[in-house]
């Protein structure tokens, strides 16, 4: 991938991401209330909240939060735009993890005792998946032999052929990155819970809405990992990618809506059994191939 | 024209009701009334919310609890007293430790009288409330008086 597609693509991301990832979570909504046999808010719902957290007047606990929550927000689009500019596998997961720290930090400095309890929860949620996500990108190593994205997607080879255990492996803690139950730990879609918001419980206006937009780029970043097991060189591979990335979302929707929460203790164990059985399995029958 | 009345987020408490009108309150949000067709979310955290829903009296024990939240919530806000306890104070009215409706200790925007108020009212009710929401978010960007206040319970709050 040369330096003009790469900046297509960082361009393209930075603008459409948060467009898309509305839409998204405002058909989420939808779906969801379609499940429970609800008529649902428009579409546009997200877009509608959004733009009213805007609006309204700002209140800070502390004020070092508003720069953690920042710094998350900064992160994930460096992330993302990483990712689309075909860069390096394991810098985008480091620098992943990072916005994932700063969000945690911004809780922290809120001395809130929910936004507290939000943030240890959310600490061992990225316990919790980050040896998959790992495993992931060593799985694309030893079917490419590169960590470079766009190595992966001008592959000869589709990824999934050889690496079915890590995508259902991943596929298993996407629920957790996008905060679906049963592992909507740190914070969820609904204040109902023993900790209100969790972790975003003591942030309001504008940081919120900071805090949302962070998390569309996210989901479309992560939907791109959906997207990379199925590309490669073929002219079909991107339409089927695109159509099994939705599948996959209508999948956390449908997981979302049939699960009542679950402790950490089972979060923990449950993605790192998946990790070390169809993960690691999956590399251990891969480089006995080879 | 204001997104905030796209999207009313609402706290709802429970001063000293009978949960007649609590039961009412949760009612709107079952698949018969939806109100999440219009955007209304119930969030529960006061920090998030837009409209202060609360239902029965307030007494001697919750007088603060009703006034903290109300000061959680960022500006514009709405507050509607649900069903007659919160608006006079019914039939509690004379008990030793109520104080009234919720117009003694905050002010309210929105009265939804009813024993217990029936849902069709209390969405009535909120839509009424998106009017005044819109009102004060008008208000607020012809004055910067919000900021300033912002600034000054920031300052407060790091002295």
């Amino acid at each position: 991938m040369n330096l003009t597609t790469s900046i297509i693509g960082i361009a393209a991301y930075l603008i459409l991401a948060p467009i898309a990832g509305g839409l998204l979570a405002g058909i989420d909504r939808k779906i969801s209330a379609r499940m429970q046999g609800r008529f649902g808010p428009p579409i546009l719902q997200p877009f509608y909240d959004f733009f009213k957290l805007l609006e309204k007047e700002p209140i800070t606990v502390n004020k070092v939060q508003d720069f953690y929550v920042m710094c998350f927000l900064i992160f994930i689009i460096i992330t993302g735009c990483f990712f689309f500019a075909g860069g390096d596998l394991l810098l985008i997961i480091f620098t992943l993890t990072l916005a994932g720290i700063f969000l945690v930090a911004a809780a922290f400095s809120s001395n809130s005792p929910y936004a507290q309890i939000g943030a240890e929860r959310e600490l061992l949620s990225m316990m919790a998946y980050e040896p998959m996500v790992l495993l992931t990108a060593i799985g694309f190593y030893m079917v490419n032999g590169s960590f470079n994205i766009s190595d992966v997607v001008t592959s000869e080879v589709m990824a999934i052929k050889y690496l079915p255990g890590i995508f259902a492996g991943f596929v298993f803690i996407l629920t957790i990155k996008f905060r679906k139950s049963p592992f909507d730990l740190s914070t969820s879609h609904h204040a109902h819970q023993e900790l209100v918001k969790g972790i975003t419980t003591e942030f309001s206006g504008k940081t919120l809405a900071v805090i949302e937009i962070a998390h569309w780029y996210e989901n479309i970043f992560l939907l791109g990992f959906v997207y990379l097991f199925f590309a490669n060189t073929l002219a079909w591979s991107p339409i089927l990618a695109v159509v099994i990335c939705l599948a996959t979302y209508f999948l956390e929707i449908l997981i979302d809506n049939s699960y009542a929460r679950m402790k950490w203790q089972i979060a923990i164990n449950a993605s790192w059994i998946v990790a070390i059985t169809v993960g690691f399995v999956n590399l251990l029958v891969l480089y006995f191939m080879n | 024209m204001s997104y905030v009345t796209k999207s009313p987020w609402i706290i709802h408490y429970d001063g000293s009701s009978c949960n007649g009108c609590d039961i009412e309150v949760l009612a709107c949000l079952t698949p018969m009334y939806d109100v999440e067709r219009f955007g209304i979310i119930n969030t529960g955290n006061p920090k998030h919310a837009d409209i202060f829903l609360v239902t029965g009296s307030v007494n001697e024990q919750n007088i603060n609890v009703v006034k903290q939240i109300y000061e959680q919530m960022p500006e514009p806000k709405v507050v509607v007293a649900v069903g007659i306890c919160a608006t006079s104070g019914g039939i509690f009215r004379e008990c030793y430790n109520v104080m009234g409706g919720i117009d003694t200790v905050i002010p309210v925007d929105v009265y939804v009288p009813g024993c217990a108020a029936r849902p069709e009212a209390i969405i009535d009710g909120v839509v009424k409330g998106l009017g005044v929401l819109a009102e004060k978010r008008a208000a607020m960007e012809k004055m910067p008086a919000a900021k300033s206040t912002a600034a000054a319970t920031e300052e407060k709050e790091e002295a």
